[in-house]
């Protein structure tokens, strides 16, 4: 069994390979890449092609570890013992199991997604180094071993906000998605919107890889951005020669709302325009 | 069986460990590499590269280890490199020229010409840089751009695309902008904040762990059993200094990019501009440098040693303007650039400069040496790497009681 992309996300060969390559070692596999190059939806698309449930496991600023593993509720233990529940008793009723718990000891061996591994405290990685190694974790309040019977795929997402500890990322497999080129873009759409005209792609892929090549812009637009952008440029019915036009007021790209994201952009753009017409 | 390579990469400093060639061991045994070199490269890559700032190296080393190895690839020494390319070249510049830029090309001196010399810089090119970086990327080689063909257009490397076989695909090096000894760009710039933002939730204090209390005290059966952690607080507070006009009009706007963006980050932080060298007077505005001054005096009286101070600049000048009273090209200084120096280092001990010049030309500057000298050491080039160093040294400042530079 293996991953080839789905009829949904283009997956380019090194990419293949390296989900692959996880697959075959059961090794989680890291995925880096600019925002909106895919990186969440690729877990969702290995599950989808595998036939495997997927669990995902969202990581926030906040995020522990120990979050992922279960968590004990004690402040429900203290309340049920001031109220005399016989609950109490058991410690197992305040045991609360975590994303990765879930996966381990699913029915069906799971695709686990670890999403933003980076937004978490810079110690997160480590404290589940153990756990992604041997996929097994003990609970201390039940004195249980939690192991997986067949490993989960994990694949963890980072925006490279903090760098990763070594001895985590021994232990994985890597892969860097780049900004896919104008080819493989072309592909990429296609995949998301078949009835597109030849025509009006072209002339939007020219827009929108020029205006990624605009010097100092805060925020480039991105894959997930321009399939936002055609998918408006679709519903308003717009033909090529509107992108096309060159006269004053449509210096800027039609609806680049969904391109731009902040007003600093679009003043830039808007200056850049400016300055294009007076010179030519 | 692949020990030169991992050697290789040992020798280049990438960070690659036993633990991942056997990982690499392990998948070639399993058959995750399948039966070609690309897949065997993409395997290779994702399983010993874990930064994609190390890829470009990797690229580079897995091209010398298996130059001539693998795949069908021409002799290196041959003419054929040379061919090769030309092909594509000639297909893509009929493609991509108007009719009239053609016409141009031939009065200049006809197309074949034109292009039999494209092809040989191409070869000569590819000649200099045998000994790792085969290809100068898209914007070095860019011959078009030397011959006056359209220079924005022509992508040299995306014909090999369709080709495919033309350049071996770790041969083109499609990740030379994420080396990490590369100027801060604008992508590297957010990654270099994102630095800055590690160090500042860094700190030591203690505050009362409400969660931790609590489940202590159920875990002890309702004894209280108060805990405390460290406090995550975002209290640096950063003076930076910035050098303006002359050599730094390049870098200031980049500098201030930086540092515009970590504002929203350090609840404090102040900037002064100063010229070359700070001397008895700074601004903050560019706009009003001659009456809008504050004494350098009074910015160290006004920061504790608690600021971190951060200068930065080129440190490009007449040595004259550092070491004697008077040679500063503004103003009149009755002091020299050494003694304010000294009583910037003497305020904030673990004051760092950060030079947007490369690395490599600060021994051929005379002031960059002794303004180097003056800070301790401690400056750094404006690189991902250089403020890595920085704001490690920084945080090390915090830490030690003061030093002497």
């Amino acid at each position: 069994m293996s991953f080839t992309g789905t009829d949904t996300y283009v997956a380019t060969d090194d990419l293949m390979v390296a989900v692959n390559a996880a697959l075959a070692l059961e090794r989680p596999l890291l995925i880096k890449g600019e925002p909106g190059t895919g990186k969440t939806v690729l877990a969702w698309e290995v599950a989808k092609s595998l036939g495997r449930p997927l669990i995902s496991w969202h990581v926030k600023s906040t995020t522990k570890a120990q979050q992922g593993l279960y968590e004990y509720d004690a402040v429900a233990r203290l309340r049920d013992s001031q109220l005399g529940d016989p609950r109490v008793h058991d410690i197992g009723n305040y045991i609360i199991r975590g994303k990765l718990w879930e996966a381990f000891e699913a029915e069906q061996v799971p695709v686990l997604l670890i999403d933003e591994v980076d937004k978490a405290d810079i110690e997160f990685p480590n404290d589940l180094l153990l756990e992604l190694d041997r996929m097994e974790f003990h609970v201390y309040e039940t004195r249980q071993v939690v192991r997986a019977a067949r490993r989960p795929l994990v694949i963890i997402t980072s925006n490279n906000e903090k760098e990763l500890p070594d001895a985590f990322l021994r232990r994985c497999f890597f892969h860097y998605i780049r900004f896919p080129d104008r080819e493989t873009m072309q592909r990429i759409v296609a995949v998301h919107h078949p009835g597109i005209k030849p025509a009006l792609l072209h002339e939007a892929l020219t827009v929108f890889f020029e205006l990624r090549e605009v010097p100092g812009l805060k925020k480039k637009p991105s894959t997930s951005e321009l399939l936002d952008w055609i998918r408006l440029l679709v519903a308003e019915d717009l033909s090529p020669e509107d992108l096309r036009s060159k006269d004053a007021k449509t210096l800027i790209p039609r609806l680049h709302g969904a391109l731009l994201k902040n007003e600093q952009d679009v003043h830039l753009f808007e200056r850049l325009a400016f300055m294009n017409r007076r010179g030519g | 069986m692949f020990l030169s390579l991992f050697l290789e990469l040992k020798a280049a400093r990438i960070p690659v460990s036993l633990r991942e060639y056997l990982t690499l061991l392990e998948a070639l045994e399993k058959g995750a590499a399948g039966y070609s070199a690309e897949t065997f490269y993409y395997l290779s890559r994702s399983a010993l590269v874990k930064d994609e700032r190390n890829l470009d190296k990797f690229d580079q080393v897995f091209a010398r280890v298996f130059d001539g190895v693998v795949g069908e690839a021409a002799p290196p020494d041959s003419g054929t490199a040379a061919d090769i390319p030309a092909d594509w070249l000639r297909a893509l510049a009929e493609k991509m020229l108007s009719p009239e830029e053609m016409a141009a090309i031939k009065a200049a001196g006809g197309f074949d010409e034109l292009m039999e010399m494209l092809a040989k810089r191409l070869a000569e090119q590819k000649e200099r840089h045998q000994g790792g970086s085969k290809w100068v990327g898209t914007g070095g080689t860019s011959p078009f751009g030397a011959f006056g063909y359209n220079p924005a257009g022509v992508r040299i490397g995306q014909p090999a695309n369709r080709h495919n076989r033309a350049v071996k695909v770790w041969d083109r090096r499609d990740f030379r902008n994420l080396d990490d000894g590369v100027e801060l760009g604008t992508r590297n710039f957010r990654l270099a904040l994102r630095r800055l933002r590690r160090f500042a939730r860094e700190g030591a204090s203690t505050e009362l762990d409400l969660d931790g209390t609590i489940a202590r005290t159920a875990r002890s059966g309702g004894m209280l059993d108060v805990q405390f952690r460290p406090e995550r607080h975002n209290k640096v507070k950063v003076l930076l200094l910035l050098d303006v006009g002359g050599s730094m009009d390049a870098h200031v706007a980049a500098c201030e990019e930086l540092f515009s963006a970590a504002r929203s980050e350090f609840k404090h932080l102040e900037h002064y501009y100063f010229h070359n060298c700070p001397y008895g007077h700074l601004w903050r505005d560019n706009a009003r440098r001659w009456d809008d001054r504050i004494a350098t005096a009074d910015v160290l009286r006004t920061y504790p040693a608690d600021w971190k101070l951060v200068i930065v600049g080129d440190a490009a000048m007449s040595p004259w303007e550092i070491t004697v009273p008077g040679a500063a090209v503004e103003e009149w200084n009755e002091e020299s650039g050494q003694v304010w120096m000294g009583r910037l280092t003497a305020g904030w001990p673990g004051a760092v400069w950060l030079n947007p010049a490369p690395e490599a030309m600060w021994q051929w500057s005379e002031s960059t040496q002794i303004l180097r000298r003056l800070m301790g050491g401690r400056m750094y080039s404006l690189t991902l790497d250089g403020l890595d160093h920085a704001m490690r040294e920084l945080n090390r400042g915090a830490a030690s009681s003061p030093r002497t530079g």
